[in-house]
Formats: C-alpha cells, structure tokens, sequence
C-alpha cells in the first residue's frame, strides 16, 4: 500500500528498545539473572539504599509491625483453611477440632484471632501517626487515600472472618451488619437477600463469606503493595514534616530502619504474645463460644471492640438509613481531609492549635469506643451523638477553619537543623521511649 | 508521662472496661475462687479433674451433654491423666450406636477410646422436652461461652437459695439462684454434701464437687491450657532475649548517626 | 552503592553481637515455623483410630478378607496347606525383593498385607496373575501366595503391616 511507502520515508521511524537487558549493579550469577529480571536490584535500591529521614520515631515502625501482621494473618489463616469447614453444621465442630486435635491448631487458632486484633491496633496508631504529622498532605495524598481503602478491606475482611465460626456472635453480628444493606431505599430488602443466598443468615451465606474472607485479604496484600510503592516515590514523612534534602537528613534503609524498626516489632510481639497465650479470648467474647441458633438473640449484641467506635457513630442517628450513611462516611471523610486541611506546614509541632483538635480527636475515638459497647440507653446515647458531632466537625469545619487561621511556629530550615532545635529545647515534641 | 503513654494506658482500662461491661446488668458479685490453672504456671490438679469428671458423669451428664469430646481425651498429656486401660475401662462401659454392619443394620456396642463422649439425649428437641423446655447447654465449652468463665459456673452451683428473697415469684420447676442473670433457674441445686462418694476419700462437700467439676469443665473446653501456658512462658522468655539482643545490635547500628554524648 | 557518610566504619559490622543475635532469630523464626508444618501431619482424632481390631473366626480355609484400615484396603488371608508350602519352597535367588515366607507372617495360616501395590498405589486383583496371588491390574505387577513381587514393574513386597494376634482368632491392626 502507499501509505506504508509514506511510512517508511517520513520521520516517523524510531529505534526501539524491546531488550533491556543490562544494567545490573551486580557481578556473576547474581548480575547474570538481575540484567534479565531485575528484582534483586529493585530490593537492593527500594529495600537497602533507600534513603529515609533520620529523625523517624518508633511510630514510624507501625508500618513494617502491620506488613508482619499482615504476613502472620495470612500464613496462620492459610493453615487454619486447611481444616476448617465452611458449613452452617460443620463450622462451629470443625473450629473446635482445631481447637483440640489439630497439631498445634489451638496456638494458630488463637494467633489468628488476636493477630486480627492487634492488626488494628497497629493501624488506629499508623492512622493517628499520619493525622498528627500531616502525612496526608501534598505529596502523600494517594498514599492516604489507598490506605483509607485497605482500611475499609480490613474491616470488610474482620467482619466476614468473625462469622466463620458460627457462634452466637457470628451469627447475630452477620445479621445486623448485613441488614445494614437494607437500608438501601427500594432494592434494600433484595440486596440483603442476595447478600444471603436465603432468606436468612445461613449456609450459602457462611459458604460465600468464607470464600470472600480470602479474596478480600489477598485483596489487602494487592493493595498494601500500592501503598508500599507510593511510600517508595513519595518518601516517608517525618516528625518534622519538613522533606529531607541532603544525607545529613537521611539514613539508608538498612541496617537503620530495619534495624529500628525489628525492635519495635519484636516489643509489639511481647504484647501479642502476652495476650494470644495468657488471655487468648480476652479481646473477644464469650458468646462466641455458643453455636448460632437463629432463635436466640444474645442479649447484649456487640461487634468486636475495633469496630465499636463506628458502631456508636451508627448507633447516635436514630434514622436508619442516616445512621449507616453516617458510619460509612465517618471514615470515608477521612478521605477529604487532604483537600479540608489547607495549611502547608504538615507537622503537628509547628500546629499549636490544630495540635489540640487533633488530640481532641484520637479522644473522641477512645469515648466513641467506650460509648460503642455499652448498651444504647440513657447517657450513652448522649455521648455517643455529641462525639458523633465532633468526628464530623473536626473534619469538615475544624480542618479548613484551623489551618486558614492558625498561627503556625517558626520552622527550621531542615531536618538537621530540627534535629538541633530539639536539643537546644526550641522544639516540644513527646517520645514514646 | 508522655502523651502517648497517657492515651494508650488509658486505652487499656477503656478495653478492661467494655470486657466488663459485657456481663451486662448489676449482679451479684462471683465468688472468686484461687484455681490451680490460674496464673502465669497454671496447671490443673490432676486429682481434682479425675474428681471433676466423676462429677460430671454421676450427676451432670443426666441431663448436660459434652459433644466435642472423646473418652481418649481422658489420657491425653494435660488433662485427667487417666490411663489407658483406665480409658477403655471408662469407655466400654457406654453403649454406642454403630453401623450399618454388612446386613446394613445399626447395631449396638461397647464404647471404644475414639468415641465421643455419650449424650444423655438424641436431640436438642429431645433435651428440651424432658427439661420443661430448657435446653441444658453442651458443656464442652461451656466454661468459655460465660462471661466471668470458672467463677461463674462455681458460682451458679453455690447460688442457690430455698428461700429467695420478698418480691421474687417462682413458677414450678423454676428454682431461685443468686448469680444467674435474672436469678431464675431451671435447673435444680445439681449438687450436694455427698452427691457423690469420692474414692480418693475427699470430703465431697459442696464446695469441693462444685469445685472438682469447674476444674473439670475448664480443662475440657480448654484441653491445651497447659501447653499453651507453657509454650508461652518459653516464647516470652526468648522474645526477651531477643529483643535486648536486638536493641543492642540498634543501638551500635545508629552509634554512626546519634554519637554518644 | 550506599553513598551515606553516616555510616563510615562498615567493615566489622558482622561483629559477635550481629551474629549471635542473627543466630538467636534464625532458631525463632525455625521454631514458629514448625506448629505450621506439624498442622498438617495426622491430627489426634485421626491417630486414636490408627489401629483396629478385625475377628477372624468366620474366615475360612482359603478365603480371603479386605478390610479397610487407615484409609486403605487390609487382605487378610487364611492360607491353604499349598499355598504355603509353595510359598516356602520358593528359592530366594528368584525373588526381586528377597525375603523368606516366615519372615512375612506370624502364624503361616495367615497373611496379612497391605493392599497397595508398591508400584503406583492401585489396589492388586485377588487370585488372578501367573503365580497364585494377586495380580495388579493397572500395570501387571504379579504377586505370589506371599505377596511377593515378581512379575512386573513393582519395585517390592506387598507390605506387611504392624499387627499382633490378640487371642487365637483376632488381630489388632497398627
């Protein structure tokens, strides 16, 4: 054809570049394989050379202790699947013959179990770390928003797990958290049952909540991948929100951080292990242990305690489909604050007032918890509306109003200099060791 | 104090504050017992879980069944320490249902170690018939499905009154207990001075069945506490190690970057 | 490549501390490791039912019974007065897998095997194949009146499995 001739002789002929191979800073076997699949050198520049602020305290260590959590669930889980059985008749035996006659199937059982628990320990700290140092800010904001995604994945993937065994909790919380749906106006009522399989909580749904318990942590594993390589562009934030300029500011990865961050690991496994092998069902509740019976309700139904602060938020709106819109967005606005906070300096430190309302907040949460698992009579339910306020406020009128207004702290020019304000006593900050 | 310090111990007491606030109304205290598995070395009293188990199977299991158990569970490492022949004796004295056999027929026969433990009714149904509608629970976790755990059940086999205080009306069959919620009861005193005749030449008074059989309960929906407490004292203690070793090994890491003044 | 000047003195970083800390990890992450591979090793339920006890007074001379045991086929055979004496008069020199009749049994009467062919796992056919045994049919392994391989691709003996006589007419299995 003549358009092809045209082709050929215009200057649209480039060079092109299909084999890549080379350019490995490695020598031998090792630079043979990574000039052909370079992850040893991605490892080597993302994982030992890369450069992190100095300054970083130990609530910077929340991120590698949740990849850990987040390893140790999915390993105990996988084992778990091995022997237990997703049927409304089976479920309830088959988790107690982990319990008894499985290998060693008591210790992962409860390793599971508590290792969720304290996966959100770690991530309401990881949350408050980044809401006090600004993290959210310019460049971060993507970085906030897929972990507000992973966030709402945990809960989903919490959620699906605590059915599985099929106590009395199980089953009344499947209940109440799926009805939520029916909240919908007009297609309610047949999401919920499409949501069941049946027109109750029952086998299908245990069956399908089984399946969808594994999708959704694999799921969190895709996503903290994004999140891991965001970190990687954007560069860590730091206590002093100020971005790092030079190697006066900056440590490489390893062995600084990795060997910071094994510290804090290792002292938050203490605590895991204090609790998985001396009060192994301290953070859960007894009604678990009795098996669902779709005739009984408890009589005092209460989701597990990382979830109470978005249940009194839910509870506090006595309209149906406004309390769920209400819970959903409680956390979903977390999402805005990055366009709801206008102020350039990111650190807390230099935020006098900001610094007060941020506090104020991570309160709120703790009385929003307590509020959360108490019954919904009398003064709780006053507390949990005015907290319910206050979450809303802090994010809609407190963030823009504060950081328009506020009169922020003179700033070093750099980390080092920061780093040297702080031992002059320039700078109040707080450590935690 | 930091802040941050602040803000997590309060936290601690939040949790310790909403575990409390599930055992729902005001009650009546639990009468706190010191249990020998109690603690960070916490074993079972063998003779107690042998005791406990007499109990069990001369009064309980009348009317309570224990599903999730096996009569070989008996001999197993941590718990009753029965031995095997002890076990098979145990055992072959229940009938258990088997088959079909080559005529496809079910057929009865005498229990084996593998078997679980007999149920004193075919159903729930069943159960609830023969009990004026109350279903007694299974027992096999029992002692973890109940806030307050062995207290609670020592304490529901030492509540019990004959003459419940004014204002308290009692329907037939229905019996007045201080510690269960609501205070009314289905279930009748289960124990008495001498309900059972104990071998060993305890004094079988009540305090001391009800005790036997929560040792006995607590050990059967928690068969692995023993291990688990004795695995975690390992884990903790290495973990101590370890981490000191680790902070070191930091410490000479960032000597580089935080000079010792 | 690391271009950090924080960090000049690199060459005795592999000091005693490091290493005795990386030996004090390496030996916890090999503990954790192993409730995860032992979980899959046959749990307690399925161990208490490892071994089963099977009457044989109803057998007679000559006929054979398959019982399930451990998930697989048991032949408990009562063997006739030829059946042995050809299994005993079979010159070791011509076996595969060399191994005496009473070396295979603990009452000559009886013979009990394992019913897996220990060629690939299939279950072996009952008088059928060239020496008056079992015959495999998924690969022609020939086993003779002591289940002794020795026609075919099978690499050994029909296994014998652990059992005791409990009495004169039973057996305990494993």
């Amino acid at each position: 054809m003549s358009g092809k001739d045209s082709d050929l002789n215009s200057n649209n002929i480039k060079p092109v570049h299909t084999n890549k191979v080379g350019g490995s800073p490695f020598k031998g076997v090792v630079g043979w394989i990574d000039n052909r699949l370079p992850i040893i050198r991605m490892f080597k520049y993302e994982y030992l050379d890369f450069q992190v602020p100095k300054n970083l305290s130990y609530l910077w260590s929340l991120g590698g202790i949740l990849m850990i959590c987040l390893i140790f669930l999915i390993v105990t889980g996988l084992v778990l699947g091995m022997h237990y059985k997703p049927s409304s008749t089976e479920a309830f035996i088959s988790v107690e013959k982990i319990m008894r006659d499985v290998n060693y199937g008591w210790l992962l059982r409860y390793a599971h179990m508590n290792f969720a628990s304290f996966f959100f320990i770690a991530v309401y700290i990881h949350i408050f770390r980044g809401l006090y140092y600004g993290s959210y800010k310019e460049p971060r904001q993507l970085m906030w928003l897929i972990g507000i995604v992973i966030f709402f994945m945990m809960m989903a993937t919490a959620f699906l797990g605590y059915t599985l065994p099929w106590g009395q909790m199980s089953y009344w919380g499947a209940t109440v958290i799926t009805n939520l749906f029916s909240a919908v106006p007009l297609v309610g009522k047949a999401i919920v049952t499409w949501l069941w399989g049946d027109y109750s909580v029952g086998d299908s749904t245990l069956n399908r909540f089984y399946v969808l318990h594994w999708l959704l942590a694999f799921g969190i594993l895709g996503v903290v991948i994004f999140h891991v390589i965001a970190l990687h562009i954007v560069g860590s934030n730091n206590p002093s929100g100020i971005e790092p300029a030079d190697t006066r500011d900056t440590v490489s990865f390893a062995p600084f951080t990795t060997s910071k961050d094994l510290f804090a690991m290792l002292i938050f496994l203490l605590a895991f292990v204090l609790i998985t092998m001396y009060a192994p069902n301290y953070l859960g509740h007894p009604d678990n242990y009795i098996p669902a019976d779709p005739l009984v309700t408890p009589a005092h139904i209460v989701p597990e305690w990382y979830f109470l602060p978005f249940y009194a938020i839910l509870r506090s709106i006595p309209d149906k489909l406004l309390g769920v819109i209400a819970m959903v967005s409680s956390i979903a606005v977390l999402g805005l604050l990055p366009w709801l906070d206008l102020s350039k300096v990111r650190s807390s430190v230099f935020r006098p007032i900001w610094k007060q309302f941020v506090f104020l907040f991570v309160l709120d949460f703790f009385i929003l918890m307590y509020v959360g698992g108490m019954p919904a009579e009398g003064i709780y339910v006053l507390i949990a509306r005015v907290g319910t306020v206050y979450w809303f406020l802090f994010f809609l009128v407190i963030a823009p109003l504060v950081s328009l207004t506020e009169k922020t702290l003179p700033m070093p020019n750099s980390i080092h200099e920061y780093e040297d304000w702080k031992k002059q006593g320039r700078i109040k900050t707080f450590k935690i060791f | 104090m930091s802040l941050v310090l602040k803000f997590s111990l309060f936290f601690f007491f939040l949790l310790l504050n909403i575990s409390n606030s599930f055992s729902a109304e005001k009650q009546e205290k639990l009468l706190k017992q010191s249990w020998s598995f109690d603690g960070f070395f916490g074993k079972f009293d063998r003779a107690s879980l042998q005791r406990g188990y007499q109990v069990y199977t001369e009064v309980c299991s009348s009317c309570h069944s224990m599903n999730l158990l096996s009569y070989r569970n008996l001999s197993e490492a941590g718990g009753p320490s029965f031995s095997e022949e002890e076990v098979k004796a145990i055992a072959s004295k229940v009938e258990v249902l088997d088959g079909p056999n080559d005529k496809g027929e079910m057929f009865r026969r005498p229990g084996k170690p593998s078997d679980k433990f007999t149920s004193p009714f075919p159903n729930e149904k069943a159960a609830r018939a023969a009990n004026g509608g109350a279903y007694p629970p299974d027992m096999s976790v029992l002692v973890k499905a109940r806030a307050g755990g062995p207290d609670y059940i020592y304490s529901i086999l030492m509540g019990y009154d004959d003459k419940p205080p004014k204002g308290i009306k009692l329907e037939d069959g229905v019996y007045y207990n201080k510690y269960m919620p609501g205070n009314k009861i289905k279930m009748a005193q289960p124990l008495n001075k001498d309900s059972v005749n104990y071998s060993d030449g305890t004094l079988a008074t009540q305090e001391q069945l009800a005790k036997d059989v929560v040792t006995f309960l607590t050990w059967a929906s928690e068969p692995h506490l023993e291990a688990r407490k004795r695995i975690g004292f390992k884990t903790v203690f290495y973990l101590l190690i370890l981490t000191v070793l680790v902070y070191l090994v930091k410490k000479k890491i960032w000597l580089s970057v935080e000079p010792k003044v | 490549m690391s271009e950090n000047n924080n960090n000049p003195d690199k060459k005795n970083r592999r000091d005693f501390l490091t290493v005795a800390t990386t030996a004090v990890g390496v030996v916890g992450v090999g503990t954790a490791v192993w409730p995860v591979i032992n979980q899959m090793n046959p749990d307690s339920s399925v161990k208490a039912l490892a071994s089963i006890e099977v009457d044989l007074s109803k057998i007679k001379e000559g006929q054979e019974i398959t019982v399930l045991w451990r998930g697989k086929p048991v032949f408990i055979k009562r063997r006739t007065k030829e059946e042995i004496t050809n299994a005993e008069k079979v010159d070791l020199k011509e076996l595969k897998d060399p191994q005496p009749d009473n070396k295979r049994v603990k009452k000559s009467e009886w013979l009990v095997l394992v019913g897996v062919c220990t060629h690939l796992g299939c279950v072996p056919i009952s008088g059928k194949g060239d020496y008056g045994g079992w015959f495999c049919p998924c690969h022609g392994s020939h086993y003779d009146s002591s289940g002794r391989i020795r026609k075919g691709p099978a690499p050994t003996n029909l296994e014998v499995p652990t059992y005791e006589f409990v009495g004169d007419s039973k057996i305990k299995l494993g």
